[in-house]
């Protein structure tokens, strides 16, 4: 790997006991990337964060954080930042006091501290809320303070472990808009884990896809989605279709929005089925056809026509080109 | 449905008479020093007599001092077990227990033993010593209740992702202890202090071997001398002790809030 890597992790390994739940994981990243680790429950991604943080020690490998080897220093000489599931607001202290705890430890003037706890707060969009106490705000509110907090002393790097996982659905999505524009407009490089992965696709500059202790594959959102690199990564992120032996081969499989009702310029396979379930899904109809005995779920938007009914004979149009071979990996 | 409601208030009267009518007896009793009519004479006594005021200054010295030392021993060593070292946690319960199964008795004679004047740590040689001595003995006392009241404040409180969030801003576990554990145990922590006072307020067997002048020898020696005054010095003892819980109830209501929401 480059040395110019910002953040960079070498062969880095963790066991508990004869468990082995990181297996020499090593990547590199530049300054200011959004970085996601995605990855099933017990992947080790919480693992991988908390050695970066320093809570775990690692068995083996080491993390550069600019140049520097900071595998051996403890949490509080690493100079980052981190945002929990949880919140973990100290309640005993005001969301200004909060916010201000790092600069507090790291000496900042009170003036300076006061004029940056103002400016967090703006920030995160909470502007006079500095006299409330955690307990006095919704869970969202306590997020984006968790976040101002841990941002307030500028960090070189921010991690942040399924931040959004203990909120509702609705402001999950508009608080991961939010980290990610705060995210751009000071240029902070960010480590968020998390299992969604619409979560990952939609705010990272790359994702790092995890499966057991070991990485599937590194690469842009787009890149993933669109050449997994394995047959894990083809199959967790995203839906796909296992496609009829007989016509394709073994191992052929296609995402369900690439199969279109209609012939499009650039497709060049049909086949014929029958609609077996619709799903509607508000924008996008899901239907599920049955095409010699293999089932195919197909994605299209929803147009203000008469949709497919069950039972239809529906033909698909597809394009070789959408057809992802699974590999052996 | 009305005999049900009966039966309770009767249960309740007898239990309440068990506890108010000794008290109210004592309370009567108290205030019966000059002879016909009913007067306060027997507290004034108490209060004018300068033995009351310098014990019981003493043992409050001693207390608050018994305090100061049971939280700087007590707050750590839980906050150590409960998040570096869990599967110690029964033998600590184990030992903090150890105080209510050993007699007092058996403690002192331990202590004057161990630190005579003629021993390696002369304790006892000198008034200091032994207040310091008598001060480790009203927190092992005081240990069951310190311990347990910690325990609980720390329990209700994520000290773990609280201990992380404060380290990766850079702070120093006696930072944290001080400003992320006791503040948001403080609650537990005074309550555990009100109890530590109310033991050591009146505790007799160690402060009386140990020869040190605390309210609760003095107790002692008035109620042996005195007709009026040990009901006064009674009612006065409640009077402090119910004080002390009555903190402790006050101050439940300050207790950290939760902010655990998902909106
Ligand atoms: N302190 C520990 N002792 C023993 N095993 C542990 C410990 N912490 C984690 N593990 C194990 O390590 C594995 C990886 O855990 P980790 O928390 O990193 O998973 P994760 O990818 O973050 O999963 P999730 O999405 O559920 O949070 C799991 O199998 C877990 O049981
Ligand atoms: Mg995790």
């Amino acid at each position: 790997m480059s040395d110019q890597h910002f953040l960079r992790v070498d062969n880095l390994s963790k066991s508990y006991g004869a468990n082995q739940v990181v297996k020499g994981v090593s990547f590199g990243f530049d300054k200011g990337e959004f970085i996601s680790l995605l990855g099933p429950s017990g992947c080790g991604k919480t693992t991988i964060l908390r050695m970066i943080a320093g809570f775990e020690t690692p068995n083996g490998g080491a993390i550069h954080v600019d140049g520097k080897d900071i595998t051996g220093l403890r949490p509080n000489e690493r100079k980052l930042g981190m945002v929990f599931q949880a919140y973990a607001l100290f309640p005993n202290l005001t969301v200004g006091d909060n916010i201000a705890f790092g600069l507090k430890v790291a000496g900042v003037p009170r003036e300076q501290r006061r004029a940056r706890v103002d400016e967090m707060l703006k920030l995160i969009g909470l502007p006079g809320y500095d006299k409330r106490y955690p307990y006095e705000m919704s869970g969202g509110q306590q997020q984006r303070v968790a976040l101002a907090r841990a941002i307030a002393p500028r960090p070189r790097l921010l991690l942040l472990d399924e931040p959004l996982s203990a909120l509702d659905a609705k402001i999950r999505v508009s608080l991961r808009e939010q980290i990610r524009a705060i995210q751009r407009e000071l240029g902070i490089t960010t480590v968020f884990v998390t299992h969604d992965q619409e979560e990952a696709l939609s705010i990272s500059d790359r994702v790092v896809v995890m499966n057991a202790g070991n990485i599937e594959q590194l690469g842009t959102p787009h890149d993933i989605y669109n050449r997994p690199a394995t047959r894990f990564a083809a199959t967790f992120v995203g839906h796909l279709n296992a496609l009829p032996h007989a016509t394709f081969g073994a191992d052929r499989a296609i995402r369900p929005e690439l199969i279109s009702l209609s012939p499009r310029p650039d497709t060049d396979t049909t086949l014929v089925g029958t609609v077996s379930d619709i799903g509607f899904m508000g924008s996008v109809l899901r239907l599920k056809v049955d095409v010699e005995g293999t089932p195919l779920s197909i994605d299209t938007f929803n147009a203000n026509a008469a949709p497919p009914q069950r039972g239809d004979q529906v033909t698909l149009h597809l394009a070789a080109r959408d057809v992802l071979v699974l590999g052996a990996a | 449905m009305k005999a049900d409601k009966f039966w309770s208030w009767l249960v309740f009267g007898l239990g309440a008479a068990y506890f108010l009518v000794p008290l109210i007896a004592t309370f009567e009793f108290s205030l019966k020093m000059r002879r016909g009519y009913y007067s306060f004479d027997a507290y004034a006594s108490v209060f004018a007599d300068p033995d009351f005021q310098a014990t019981f200054l003493y043992s409050s010295l001693v207390g608050l001092l018994a305090i100061v030392v049971g939280v700087l021993v007590v707050v750590p060593a839980v906050y150590f077990v409960r998040l570096r070292l869990p599967h110690l946690r029964p033998l600590m319960e184990f030992i903090t227990l150890l105080p209510l199964i050993i007699p007092a008795i058996v403690l002192v004679y331990g202590y004057i033993r161990l630190y005579n004047s003629s021993s390696v740590i002369p304790f006892t040689g000198s008034a200091l010593g032994t207040d310091i001595l008598l001060t480790c003995a009203y927190v092992t006392l005081a240990l069951p209740y310190m311990y347990r009241a910690v325990d609980t404040g720390m329990r209700a409180i994520d000290i773990k992702t609280l201990t992380e969030a404060a380290q990766i801003m850079g702070a120093d576990t006696p930072r944290i202890i001080a400003t992320v554990i006791l503040p948001n145990i403080l609650v537990a922590v005074l309550s555990g202090a009100f109890l530590t006072f109310a033991i050591v307020i009146g505790e007799f067997t160690i402060t009386s071997l140990l020869n040190r002048p605390g309210f609760g020898p003095y107790l002692q020696i008035v109620g042996a001398n005195r007709a009026y005054e040990p009901s006064a010095l009674a009612i006065l003892s409640f009077i402090i002790t119910w004080g002390a819980m009555g903190m402790i109830q006050l101050l439940a209501r300050f207790a950290p809030r939760t902010s655990a929401r998902t909106d």
